[in-house]
């Protein structure tokens, strides 16, 4: 019992110079795993405790992840039975949408202070998926 | 209810040259306590006191439920105590020291000796005058653990180590709180790591506790405001600020009770906030010991202008 805690493969990488709180690294790839199906609706997590002893970081910063989590509905925990993806199959859309909310945001904010207005806000995004599209065919084998 | 696995109340300890003062500490079973402190400001002597090894003048020491002094030999049965003075003997082996420490301690578990003995890559057959520092550390935890102490005590078990060493030895402290009912005190000089695992936080200073929380709200309390000022603009008053640097138009607020108010009160008086950064347990240990050292009073006004 005791070797398979350590070696648990959790792939959640905890960097310190990152200058983010470790507990919102460890949300953020949480939530990217549930975003990208690796762990799905319903499936249980490692406790608290385990991934802490994984990651090597204390218990207390696990634990404030998880509660934010389940705030923001990404996770369920019942007590005394650990913790589980929430049951949702609409959860992994509705967090790659909020994570385009934020980027869209952050670039208005941008545009404002570069004085653009919204039309050469909307013209530079399109643009920009037009130059991706035409980058992922030109990759294409022939 | 949360059981203490360590409980200082009031501990005061008097030398000609040296004094700790009123020392409050309190340590819930299954969580990490960080012991951070300059050389000198302490922490051995209060480790001292929690081992028993020196008698406080006054005040309560309780260790898993024991009143320490007096009840010190039914208390370490169940300590594990690691510390860079506790000498093993030169001339034996590894595997002496674990047959004799097996002897003693009923609960000696081998399988996890044996563990142990495999992941800090050490040989039981060495002498110990022929290990290196990192593999003396690494003996003298493996000595404790493989026991099954419910509380380690370790006084700075990182000191000196190498970044692999240091990686292993983390992960074994870790480790052991997988059990709920296990409980570890450790002191450090070495912020990233007290940051890293600790859940509790305790920051000692010449002989006094400064500063002790969960580390999360801890973290949470300090922030660095960067702010741009319009000429002839004067700052509010605001509680919990120890610091205030940079230049009169560019000025830095270091901010130990931070609020998401304050960022909304420097806006209206008309400053811009160029950003709000989180600070590393390094950098706030160093201003929490500057800013009490430079002005002993003012930090004691701020803080009661915030209660008023």
């Amino acid at each position: 019992m005791y070797t398979q805690y350590i070696q648990m493969d959790t792939s959640i990488v905890i960097s310190q110079s990152d200058g983010r709180p470790m507990y919102l690294q460890i949300m953020e790839q949480i939530k990217q795993k549930v975003a990208v199906g690796e762990w799905p609706p319903g499936e249980e997590i490692p406790s608290i405790r385990a991934l802490a002893v994984a990651l090597r970081v204390s218990v207390i910063t696990v634990k404030r992840a998880y509660l934010e989590l389940e705030r923001e509905g990404v996770i369920i925990t019942q007590h005394g039975k650990g913790s589980l993806v929430a049951p949702d199959p609409g959860l992994a859309p509705r967090l790659y949408d909020r994570e385009l909310e934020d980027h869209l945001e952050h670039a208005a904010r941008i545009g404002n202070l570069l004085g653009l207005t919204p039309d050469d806000l909307a013209d530079r995004l399109r643009d920009t998926s037009a130059r991706l599209t035409a980058e992922t065919l030109a990759k294409e084998p022939v | 209810m949360t059981h203490l696995s360590v409980h200082f109340t009031g501990v005061s300890k008097r030398y000609p040259h040296f004094s700790l003062d009123d020392i409050d500490l309190a340590l819930p079973t299954g969580s990490i306590m960080g012991f951070v402190g300059a050389n000198g400001a302490g922490k051995s002597t209060t480790i001292r006191i929690l081992m028993g090894l020196v008698h406080q003048d006054s005040g309560s020491v309780e260790v898993l439920g024991h009143a320490m002094p007096a009840d010190q030999a039914a208390a370490k049965r169940d300590i594990g105590f690691v510390s860079e003075d506790m000498r093993l003997y030169e001339a034996a082996t590894l595997a002496w020291h674990m047959k004799f420490i097996q002897s003693i301690f009923p609960r000696w578990d081998q399988r996890y000796a044996d563990n142990l003995l495999r992941r800090f890559d050490l040989k039981p057959q060495q002498k110990i005058k022929g290990l290196s520092h990192g593999q003396r550390v690494k003996a003298a935890l493996l000595l404790a653990l493989a026991r099954r102490p419910r509380l380690l005590v370790l006084d700075e078990p990182t000191t000196g180590l190498d970044p692999v060493a240091r990686r292993e030895v983390l992960a074994e402290l870790m480790a052991v709180l997988i059990d709920e009912q296990r409980t570890i005190f450790f002191s450090s000089q070495n912020t990233l790591d007290v940051e890293q695992i600790s859940d509790q936080i305790a920051f000692i200073d010449r002989g006094r506790i400064i500063d002790s929380a969960n580390k999360e709200i801890f973290l949470d309390r300090w922030r660095r405001i960067r702010l741009m000022l319009p000429p002839d603009t004067t700052l509010p008053r605001l509680p919990g600020v120890v610091e205030v640097g940079g230049s009169s138009r560019l000025p830095v607020l270091t901010i130990n009770q931070f609020d998401p108010a304050m960022v909304a009160a420097c806006q209206d008086a008309g400053a811009a906030v160029q950003s709000v950064d989180a600070m590393t347990l390094e950098e706030i240990f160093v201003a929490n010991v500057q800013s009490r050292r430079d002005h002993p009073v003012a930090v004691s006004e701020t803080t009661e202008s915030v209660t008023a």
